[in-house]
């Protein structure tokens, strides 16, 4: 009894730490009572029996009370310090408690391909009255480890969540459900193969058909690394969680605009409320599902009434993705949906055969299509959205017959006749040769003649002189000293050269109006959606002003243009992310512009291309609304490629973070200009990560050639000759289907 | 090849009087100087950092065609001989504009008073290089300064594009492998030194001017 009194007050001395490092010292004077605690601890047997029976219930007592007092009370960023804590539940804890069995998979502990990602087959078991079913399902999460430094944290490498990809791919071959557990601060920002933005989007592309049920689970949902295994039919969130486009810290750091240095704490708890990142912020946004409720200042490792609770959550959230693709589903969605007890009425066979999977991929399209629909900004007119909709439904059912109907008859029928032309012509070879021959040599040979191949002629362009070479000036060529450059006279500069110094290459940073003008066809550019507007859904303070002295400098509503064009009288949809605006950051507007185009393209059969003038990342200030842009776009992104669209995406200037590592780094086919710095994060955020410094051609196109980011590095002067060659090459005769 | 003991004691005590190197910074080009960045006496650094990406302090402006230029340090150092008389004045392509005294670290001196005393090999082609097996061996066992090298020996294989050539020594005397300049399969460009030899008598002798400038000179 006494060894378990001291074990008992071991605990509660944790939970007045615990409170202390949550709520801080001064906290209803919770460092005294640890000191009391403490004394009694060290001097255990010391005391009789009945004292430390007393203190503990007394503690006990007091402790409750303290814990749901400091419940009262949290703020957005004693959650986050929460979820960091080294006593809140791991992923390990999870596979102990919740599943009845497991065996991890791709390494344990520190001889791991990367410890910070846990793969584990496990069993987790239903109890329907007294038979006990059991579920086979895989489990991929981050582990933050009980202390352990080997983990990072929580931050997956690159090849961490290649390993996360592949135990995927493995549970859709077995078939069985996959539970996520997202418990990271981000992911790790290095680009060493294969990349983290490239894997991230690898990741988010392949979970976008997964044909397996999939359930996620977030702790700490910090940005793209949580997206890269969190794109599930079912997200659940902890009471005590946050789901966040940034950490608080980094968000501070952006504010601030540091380049070096930590940011004021004041800042920092500014911006964890700013950017709403709490589990009902997030549900109220729509960005999970459901909200698993926690003890009074969150779950901890012995909190096994939690771990119950979290069980019964997955197999009902599990039950529930399954049982929407059934016909017959109705009594027992209802009685799921009324279920509070742990023990289930009912089993459910988590099996799903070809017709419930594509019902399965189905829904979870419509599901991330409608998330955040609700922030887009956009004028509501009843006539309007009637005349888009018949538009679009005029347009669909058209191209359905032209493609569908029409041409693949047709394409059947000639590949028929191409076929037995070719065997009947090697029957009657030998005696139509000789006759052929002969017939030639009296009449003359047939050439036959080839359709005119499209050509591209620089007259097709309109006539565009760019504002910066109004300047009767010279610059000087930032690698002047390295190859000898002379000065270049500005009006030559910005309008012959494209911006690019002759002598050595170097690519000077143009505005977006002059791709526009320069690289497709006099006239063709038709620009759609214009009016939907970035707005302010979170309400960041200050932001709205920003916004508006952002339409205003540029005269746009959003970051991203979308457009029809021609290029050489190919016509294509194609989408522009503006470096003028916000930095070409992506939000609620982009990313519908971006969703709304690339369906465009996919109803009108044409080829889709994305030109990034500049983009930043994710907009932080339209918190989980723009980071759910990553999924969202991507999933679009899939379907148009799958339909066998032709998606090639051309950088310019500064790429990085969400964008690159979602719908911009799940093309097939990406280019980058010379100037291009590509890559998940920059070098602070990479220092501040990894503390190591990176080299100033860190993200050069160069090296994300020489990574297999990108498939060429293009000259600016020639961009609309080889994005011309890209599309004949790439798309070929018939360019808009395979 | 021997040492000129005189010339080597020369250059110690010219080190030692004035331990210092004077870069001239010049204009490229024509222009105006528009402001000076530095006075008379301030100290400058040169590019820094890991890959060199911080550029050095910057020392005056040169406008031509209304394109500012601002020119920086080159090399660590103190600002001297400061044409002041020259602003907002025309200036004409290589025209001194300031003189950076450099002071010689301990390092640098060893390397000059080496480059002059040692038989140096050098790249004949830029290529990689490593040191024959036979030398390198003998490397191992002996330790630098007692490698022992005689005339027609091959002392380096020049590797490019997979093709091997050997480097032959060719000086008669008794030479022993001092330095090596380069580090092995790392491209080295033309004309760059390899391999450092002495002659053994003049060993001791180079030593200890070696010894005394480590004694003596502290880097600033």
């Amino acid at each position: 009894m006494k060894l378990e009194w001291h074990r008992k007050i071991k605990d509660l001395l944790d939970t007045a730490v615990y409170i202390k490092d949550i709520k801080g010292e001064k906290f209803f004077n919770i460092s005294s009572l640890i000191e009391e605690i403490s004394q009694v601890y060290e001097n255990f047997y010391q005391y009789d029996s009945k004292f430390i029976e007393n203190f503990i219930l007394q503690t006990e007592n007091r402790l409750n009370s303290i814990l749901e007092e400091g419940e009262k009370s949290l703020t957005p960023y004693e959650i986050v310090k929460i979820t960091r804590h080294p006593q809140r539940f791991t992923l390990q804890d999870i596979l102990e408690n919740v599943y009845d069995s497991y065996m991890e998979l791709g390494g344990e502990e520190e001889l791991n391909i990367d410890p910070a990602i846990v793969c584990a087959k496990a069993m987790i078991v239903r109890k329907v009255g007294n038979d006990l079913y059991f579920h086979q399902v895989m489990v991929i999460g981050h582990e933050k480890g009980h202390g352990e430094e080997f983990r990072q944290g929580g931050s997956a490498k690159p090849w961490g969540n290649e390993k996360a990809l592949r135990y995927m791919k493995m549970a859709e071959t077995e078939g069985i459900p996959i539970h996520f557990f997202i418990f990271t601060p981000g992911a790790y920002p290095i680009e060493d193969y294969p990349g983290a933005a490239q894997q991230i989007a690898r990741n988010l592309y392949y979970m976008a058909k997964l044909k397996v049920p999939t359930v996620a689970f977030i702790s700490e949902g910090g940005s793209g690394g949580a997206e890269a295994i969190g794109l599930a039919d079912m997200r659940l969130m902890a009471e005590k969680g946050y789901y966040s486009v940034i950490s608080p810290e980094g968000a501070a750091a952006i504010e601030a605009k540091l380049k070096e240095g930590r940011p004021p704490r004041e800042l920092v708890e500014k911006c964890a409320k700013a950017l709403k990142l709490t589990a009902k912020d997030n549900l109220e946004f729509g960005t999970i599902d459901r909200i698993i409720s926690e003890p009074p200042l969150g779950a901890r490792r012995k909190d096994y009434e939690f771990f119950r609770k979290l069980k019964f959550e997955l197999i009902r959230a599990t039950d529930e993705v399954v049982l929407q693709t059934r016909s017959l589903k109705f009594l027992r969605k209802y009685a799921l949906s009324k279920q509070d007890t742990e023990d289930f009425k009912f089993y459910v066979n988590w099996d799903l055969d070809e017709d419930e999977k594509e019902i399965l991929i189905e829904n979870r399209y419509k599901k991330y299509k409608k998330m955040a629909q609700w922030a887009v900004c956009e004028p509501k007119s009843t006539f309007k959205t009637f005349i888009n909709f018949s538009h679009n439904l005029s347009l669909k059912f058209k191209n359905e017959i032209k493609y569908k109907i029409l041409k693949a008859g047709h394409r059947s029928f000639k590949k028929f006749i191409d076929e037995l032309t070719t065997e009947s012509s090697l029957l009657f070879k030998p005696v139509s040769d000789p006759v052929k021959t002969v017939y030639n040599l009296i009449v003359g040979k047939k050439v036959k003649t080839k359709l005119p191949a499209p050509t591209l002629t620089e007259e097709e362009i309109s006539p565009y002189t760019s504002p910066l070479a109004l300047e009767d000036r010279t610059v000087t060529c930032p690698e002047a000293e390295k190859y000898g450059c002379p000065d270049i006279w500005v009006p030559d500069l910005y309008g012959e050269f494209c911006g690019v110094c002759p002598n050595c290459g170097y690519h000077f940073p143009l505005e977006y109006k002059w791709y526009l003008n320069n690289i497709f066809d006099k006239n063709s550019v038709r620009t759609f959606n214009d009016n939907i507007a970035s707005g302010n859904p979170l309400e960041f303070e200050g932001y709205a002003e920003r916004l508006k002295a952002a339409r205003k400098r540029t005269g746009l509503k959003s970051a991203l243009l979308s457009f029809e064009a021609k290029i050489g009288g190919i016509s294509l949809v194609a989408v522009m992310l503006v470096g003028e605006f916000r930095q070409g950051t992506v939000g609620v507007a982009e990313g519908e512009k971006f969703i709304r185009a690339i369906e465009l393209a996919k109803i009108t059969r044409r080829p889709f291309l994305a030109l990034v003038h500049t983009t930043g990342g994710i907009r932080i200030h339209e918190g989980t609304l723009g980071l759910i842009q990553m999924p969202r776009c991507t999933m679009a992104v899939r379907d148009y490629v799958d339909a066998g669209g032709l998606y090639i995406v051309v950088y310019d200037n500064n790429s990085y973070a969400g964008p690159v590592a979602s719908f911009l780094g799940s093309a097939p086919y990406q280019f980058a200009l010379k100037s291009t710095r590509l890559g998940f994060a920059g070098p602070r955020v990479i220092r501040e990560t990894t503390g190591q410094d990176v080299p100033p051609d860190y993200h050069s196109a160069k090296n994300a050639l020489k990574r297999g980011h990108i498939q060429g590095i293009w000259d600016r002067r020639e961009l609309r000759k080889k994005l011309f060659t890209a599309l004949l090459t790439m798309g070929g005769k018939n360019l808009y289907y395979r | 090849m021997k040492i000129e003991y005189q010339n080597l004691n020369l250059m110690l005590q010219k080190f030692k009087a004035n331990p210092y190197k004077i870069y001239p910074v010049l204009t490229p080009h024509t222009g105006y100087i528009k402001e000076f960045k530095v006075k008379e006496g301030d100290t400058v650094r040169g590019p820094s950092g890991k890959w060199l990406e911080k550029p050095g302090s910057p020392l005056f402006v040169l406008e031509r065609e209304k394109n500012q230029k601002i020119i920086r340090a080159k090399i660590n150092g103190i600002v001297q001989n400061l044409r002041t008389d020259l602003l907002n004045k025309f200036v004409e392509a290589e025209e001194t504009i300031l003189e950076i005294k450099h002071p010689l670290s301990q390092k640098e001196i060893i390397s000059e008073i080496l480059l002059s005393a040692l038989y140096i090999i050098k790249a004949p082609e830029t290529a990689r290089y490593i040191l024959s097996p036979a030398l390198a061996s003998r490397l191992e066992k002996q330790g630098l300064g007692k490698v022992k090298v005689k005339k027609g020996e091959e002392v380096l294989i020049m590797t490019f594009m997979k093709r091997e050539t050997p480097i032959y020594f060719s000086e008669d005397g008794n030479f022993v492998l001092y330095y090596i300049y380069f580090t092995p399969f790392q491209l080295v460009e033309r004309d760059q030194p390899l391999l450092g030899f002495c002659q053994e008598e003049n060993l001791p002798y180079l030593q200890k001017i070696i010894e005394r400038i480590k004694e003596e000179w502290s880097d600033f």
